[in-house]
């Protein structure tokens, strides 16, 4: 089969490779009909992620009809099927599970020693996503093996199609629960840093959990149209201060809640001496995470406010305020998301035409393209915010 | 298929998928020709810090080894720069240094010095790889740079079929 495979920093390749096969008796294959280009691939692409390996399979966004089942998926799926696949692996019976903690789920990391030596205990086994995390083979391929397939998937209703399905798998669950990380009252005003793929959901979801004002913080007119287009009212930080335009819109207090969907490669700037100084730490490996919008967050956030954090972060930062955090009694939230816990109610929410989260699509190619794609995408050249790639 | 990737096999559990053949690579050959700079200047950088006297006697440029290793210092974090994701200002970068090395070679070449030959020499391949700096440093930016008159706006896609008014809230009841 064809597959992306990564080879090193900014070296991905769309290469021919054995198929998977079955290997537990609750494993699946599916062959991959859509599958995405996540922001957070490019943290792969970049190698600003450790533990991956010459020769990975990217992507951990996908989904696609299934086409063999062992025989301990007992009935749960059936062949023919079509499902999107979670970008976390979930046993579905640990104790982690059974609390909906899917992402930290305790049996799916194969590699829960290497896990455990660097976070101090596993978390979930997560696909195409370095050998931290299990090395799983991602999705960016024609098939997929998904392990504990009867319970790491989510079956598409007939009637909805590849792209108002697909992102289920990740960047949905994700803006909401980052969303909901927020407890958003209605009188609520919540700031986003960052108006890609999971920003633009972190919109939508505040906007449906009834927040009063949602602010977007990026500075691509693309990006902030679409944020725009969502209800958000956008800011451009680039050309206006971030502190002195949520003070006016909020009455001088600060947003309410804040929610980072930018993580490790914040936006380096002139006008912001920080990242200018945290990339150079970071290229000289004295930090690995750049994180200027952890510090404007709680920098601007409201006293007693939350702070909700879906973007990735990968190791350690450098400077943060932890005085100002402590003092003005802020919560931090974050986490990888737990994918199939939010997924019934946004299937739901779909269908009913609450949402239709295909607004997010602006390329859909050719798996084969896919390698060109993921410079486009980091160079944010052709407006290009969200791609799909055909197997 | 790279040694790397065949060596990465090792520890790959057994049913994983394994590269049979590979495909073209998503780095294009400016930023190879960025990455091999890169690690240029890192040798050159090396050497400069940790031999000055060797460099300082073979162009007649005795009691300036101080020069040479800032220059060493200089020459590895352009190095660090080209061969990290910032790859465009690592070139220029490079530029600039190559600015410099051209004014300090250009000074210390005089009559009194007996190595005017090798300042010659080393003047001469100074340029060429200067005009390698620029050349690559102009495509690099070009590559990665947006370009111009080709934005699209997507204000008409807000994600909500019936609107953003008629769902604020929805998920509060």
């Amino acid at each position: 089969m064809r597959a992306l495979v990564w080879h090193g920093k900014e070296d991905i390749r769309c290469d021919t490779v054995t198929d998977p096969i079955i290997e537990e008796p609750r494993d699946a294959i599916i062959r991959v009909t859509s599958c995405a280009i996540c922001g957070s691939d490019l943290h792969l692409f970049h190698n600003f992620i450790p533990a991956m390996l010459p020769g990975d399979i990217m992507g951990h966004e996908m989904m696609g009809e299934v086409v063999e089942v062992g025989h301990g998926v007992d009935g749960k799926l059936k062949v023919g099927e079509r499902i999107v696949v979670p970008f976390t692996i979930i046993c579905g019976e640990c104790e982690q599970c059974r609390r909906g903690n899917f992402s930290v789920c305790e049996r799916s990391n194969r590699n829960k020693h290497f896990a455990e030596k660097v976070f101090g205990h596993a978390t979930a086994g997560l696909f195409g996503y370095t050998h931290l995390t299990g090395g799983y083979p991602g999705g960016q391929a024609e098939y997929l093996r998904v392990p504990f397939a009867d319970a790491t998937q989510i079956k598409v209703p007939n009637g909805l199609s590849d792209e108002q399905a697909l992102f289920l798998g990740d960047i949905l669950p994700t803006g909401w629960q980052a969303a909901v990380h927020c407890d958003i009252e209605p009188t609520d005003t919540v700031a986003i840093w960052g108006c890609g793929p999971v920003g633009q959901m972190c919109i939508r979801s505040a906007i449906l959990l009834g927040a009063r004002q949602v602010v977007a913080i990026d500075y691509l007119p693309e990006r902030l149209s679409m944020a725009e287009a969502g209800g958000a009212i956008a800011i451009n930080f680039a050309a206006e201060s971030v502190l002195e335009r949520l003070n006016d819109l909020t009455g001088g207090k600060g947003p309410d809640k804040c929610i980072d969907a930018t993580g490790l490669e914040a936006h380096i700037s002139h006008h912001h001496p920080d990242t200018v100084i945290d990339r150079a730490k970071q290229m000289m490996m004295l930090e690995s995470d750049r994180a200027h919008v952890l510090r404007e967050m709680i920098y601007v956030c409201r006293p007693a406010g939350i702070l909700s954090v879906p973007g990735v972060y990968s190791g350690l930062v450098d400077k943060m305020p932890m005085g100002q955090l402590m003092n003005k009694g802020l919560t931090i939230r974050t986490g990888q998301t737990h994918v199939n816990r939010w997924t019934d109610d946004l299937l739901r929410r779909i269908e009913e035409g609450q949402i239709d989260p295909s607004f997010v699509v602006t390329h859909t190619v050719a798996l084969r393209d896919g390698p060109g794609m993921y410079r486009v995408f980091r160079d944010k050249q052709d407006s290009c915010i969200k791609v799909v790639l055909k197997p | 298929m790279s040694y790397m990737t065949k060596m990465s096999n090792i520890v790959r559990y057994e049913g994983d998928p394994r590269v049979i053949r590979s495909g073209p690579s998503s780095l294009p050959a400016v930023d190879r020709w960025s990455k091999a700079l890169g690690w240029f200047s890192l040798l050159l950088g090396a050497a400069e810090l940790l031999a000055p006297k060797s460099i300082a006697r073979s162009l007649g440029m005795e009691g300036k080894e101080g020069l040479l290793r800032t220059y060493g210092v200089r020459e590895i974090g352009a190095g660090i720069m080209t061969l990290s994701t910032e790859k465009q200002m690592g070139v220029w970068s490079r530029v600039v240094g190559d600015g410099l090395d051209i004014a300090t070679l250009v000074a210390s070449r005089d009559r009194a010095n007996p190595k005017s030959g090798n300042i010659g020499i080393a003047l001469a391949l100074v340029l060429g790889i200067t005009a390698l700096d620029l050349i690559v440093a102009q495509a690099a930016t070009a590559s990665h740079s947006r370009r111009r008159g080709e934005q699209r706006l997507y204000g008409d896609r807000s994600g909500f079929p019936r609107g953003v008014e008629a769902v604020r809230g929805a998920a509060r009841a």
